[in-house]
């Protein structure tokens, strides 16, 4: 289906009918990020966002593109697992304490302007929060009912590299509807994909009309470009091998004199998940409260045992990041831990590029003996 | 992933720092069945809750049986709760100790100090089904004779006639008349066919690998020697990540893992 660019408040209008509370793209202290949106005048029209190491700085474009961006610090972890929660809260009774959870109903989600990588990395939480042996019920509250639409993006930033991880630049699954946008021969238009019965059955509210063979060309054109402006690429053949044979490799030193551990890149990572949690009492101690906030590998008290913290080094916590991402993410969770989003590098206020990282072990491969 | 309320019916105190609790679900119908390895998440009324293998008995999993060590802030206020005192208690988790794998072969118990509390489940258990095993050696070492756990209970195992029982500690004073040494000495010691021996081995991770090494010198083979791990642990069911160690995580693939699967990771510093 073909839907104007007006289109995009009857989207916003069928959500609310729907009672989504819906969460998207909007400008920010200089940055796109996720927010409650109230319309589609919220949405970063205009705006597009050059990304490099270490580097993120908006600009207008010179047309009134709504999704001329590509991803921001923020990822869709922050609603489905959010960064500070609280878990219960306990009281005391004369036989102890009584524990109740969180159990407060709340609209669902619907996510607007979800990228094909940004998909893969929700897929990725999914087997870490709802496929294994237990199941986090807050994370399956917020994913189960959420409705999802993802954008086909139609350019790609300085820092991607989903076409090397095989998750983007077109979203494949996992959407309710998928849009593309077109901008053209002064026509403004997006081509509507729906990848569910409930997105199909939101799409006839639309008001679109049945997409015609230009204007599907046009937007696999649009897709076809992104492919091509890849900012960055990485090798995955052999990477868990090479990763796992080379935890003693001098590169981890290098890297390591320049990171400041400041837990940046996991927490703007959209499949980073380590958590830490927080017991507080009341003051009249007769209440106490578990509270969940993210936490990061790159902290010392990360690995905290008695006695001492088991990484002490940048070096080890580096190595543990990375390799958590490229090698044992695969052991773990069968698939990679990374879907080459580029935040890490953008937001790394030293520029560290795990593409490059990566790169520089293949190139100088050292299987320590074991 | 939510504690249950346990009343603690009784404190013991087994050495100066060491307290086994002996607790009751304070609600009906609460029941946490284990198998001797696994641990639960202990949990201090506003404090914190802190990984702890359980100590008992699982063939009779009421009352439950924690053996803790102070440690820190929730290990202290936990041992200093006394009778009649709440702690909240989810679990049971982690793999157990490969019991029934065992069967039919020597069986050694490898404990360095705290590490007895968990394989004192595998006592009781090898107790219980002692036809099914060959020769038994439980190895017990501490630092000084002041931080052995459970020493009358060591004393009657050590009366049977077909349990090996012997105990070493590092440094001890005049009126100390067992022995004095490291505990892979002991391993030298016992009786035990390294073809068909199955090792289970629980302490300082230093004192793991030592153990490990001579029990390779004496031909056992690594992926019949197991050792429980410890990392820090924030939920126990691998959400929170802390535990990692290379691929696996401590507390759903481990605690106790064959030396075998992770050999490799444990030659590199920091994982
Ligand atoms: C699987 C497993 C089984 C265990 N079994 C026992 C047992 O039977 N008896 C016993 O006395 N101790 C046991 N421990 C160790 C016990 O969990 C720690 O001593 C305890 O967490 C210390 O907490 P604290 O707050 O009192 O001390 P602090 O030193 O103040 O610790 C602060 C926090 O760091 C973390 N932490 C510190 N040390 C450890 C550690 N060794 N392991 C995991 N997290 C840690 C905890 O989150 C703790 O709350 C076990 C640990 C693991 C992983
Ligand atoms: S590791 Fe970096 S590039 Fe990969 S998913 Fe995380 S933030 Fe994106
Ligand atoms: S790699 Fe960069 S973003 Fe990550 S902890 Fe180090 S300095 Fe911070």
């Amino acid at each position: 289906m073909v839907v104007v660019a007006e289109g995009l408040d009857r989207l916003f209008e069928a959500l609310r009918r729907r009672e989504f509370t819906v969460v998207g793209p909007t400008v920010r202290d200089g940055a796109i990020v996720y927010d409650e949106l109230e319309s589609a005048a919220d949405l970063p029209t205009g705006w597009t966002d050059e990304q490099d190491g270490g580097h993120y700085r908006l600009e207008r474009r010179d047309d009134e593109a709504v999704f001329g961006y590509v991803v921001g610090p923020h990822s869709w972890k922050r609603y489905l697992h959010p960064p500070f929660l609280r878990l219960w809260r306990a009281e005391k009774r004369d036989d102890g304490f009584q524990v109740a959870r969180d159990e407060a109903p709340r609209k669902p989600y619907a996510f607007l302007g979800v990228r094909s990588c940004e998909l893969h990395a929700i897929a990725i939480q999914d087997r870490v929060f709802l496929e294994g042996e237990h199941v986090d019920p807050i994370y399956r509250e917020r994913r189960e009912n959420a409705f999802i639409v993802a954008v086909n993006c139609g350019q790609a930033g300085g820092t991607c590299f989903c076409v090397s991880m095989n998750t983007g630049p077109k979203a494949s699954q996992g959407f309710d509807l998928a849009l593309t946008e077109v901008l053209e021969d002064g026509r403004h238009y997006f081509v509507v994909e729906s990848g569910s019965d409930r997105g199909a059955e939101l799409l006839a509210e639309l008001g679109g009309s049945e997409a015609t063979e230009v204007e599907l060309t046009a937007a696999e054109v649009a897709v076809k470009n992104a492919v091509g402006q890849m900012g960055r690429s990485l090798e995955t053949e052999g990477l868990k091998e090479l990763l796992y044979r080379n935890y003693e490799h001098p590169r981890w030193d290098q890297v390591a004199e320049r990171c400041l551990a400041c837990t940046n890149c996991t927490m703007v990572c959209p499949t980073c998940f380590c958590s830490s949690v927080e017991d507080v009492s009341d003051l009249d101690g007769e209440g106490a409260e578990r509270w969940r906030t993210w936490d990061s590998c790159f902290s010392g008290e990360f690995s905290y045992i008695h006695g001492g913290n088991v990484r002490q080094t940048v070096k080890s916590r580096y190595r543990q990041w990375m390799t958590h991402k490229l090698a044992t993410w695969y052991d773990q969770f069968g698939s990679s831990g990374c879907v080459g989003c580029g935040r890490c590098i953008t937001w790394c206020p030293v520029a560290i590029d795990i593409t490059e990282e990566a790169a520089a072990i293949r190139l100088d491969d050292r299987p320590s003996e074991q | 992933m939510v504690p249950h309320p346990f009343r603690v019916e009784r404190v013991q105190r087994e050495t100066a720092d060491t307290f086994t609790l002996t607790l009751e679900p304070a609600a009906a119908g609460i029941e946490i069945r284990y198998r001797p390895g696994q641990f639960n998440m202990l949990y201090l009324f506003g404090v914190g809750e802190v990984p702890i293998s359980v100590s008992g008995d699982a063939a009779s999993p009421v009352p439950l049986l924690h053996t803790v060590r102070v440690a820190g802030a929730v290990t202290r206020g936990i041992c200093e709760l006394g009778r009649g005192g709440t702690v909240g208690v989810r679990g049971p988790y982690g793999t157990p100790w490969p019991v029934e794998q065992a069967e039919g072969s020597d069986l050694l118990v490898i404990a360095g100090g705290i590490g007895l509390a968990p394989l004192r489940s595998v006592v009781y258990h090898l107790m219980a089904h002692r036809e099914k095993y060959g020769r038994v050696a439980i190895l017990y070492g501490t630092r000084s004779p002041d931080d052995l756990l459970y020493r009358s209970e060591v004393e009657q195992w050590r009366g049977r006639f077909d349990l090996d029982v012997d105990v070493t500690v590092d440094h001890a004073g005049l009126n100390w008349h067992g022995r004095v040494g490291v505990v892979t000495t002991l391993i030298q010691q016992a009786q035990f066919d390294p073809d068909n021996t199955v090792a289970m081995v629980c302490g300082p991770e230093i004192m793991m690998r030592f153990c490990v090494r001579e029990l390779e010198d004496q031909g056992v083979d690594l992926g019949d020697i197991h050792i429980s791990m410890e990392r820090n642990m924030k939920c126990a069911v691998g959400f929170c990540g802390h535990c990692q160690f290379g691929p696996e995580f401590i507390c759903k693939d481990g605690p106790v893992f064959s030396y075998q699967r992770i050999a490799d990771l444990l030659d590199v510093r920091e994982v």
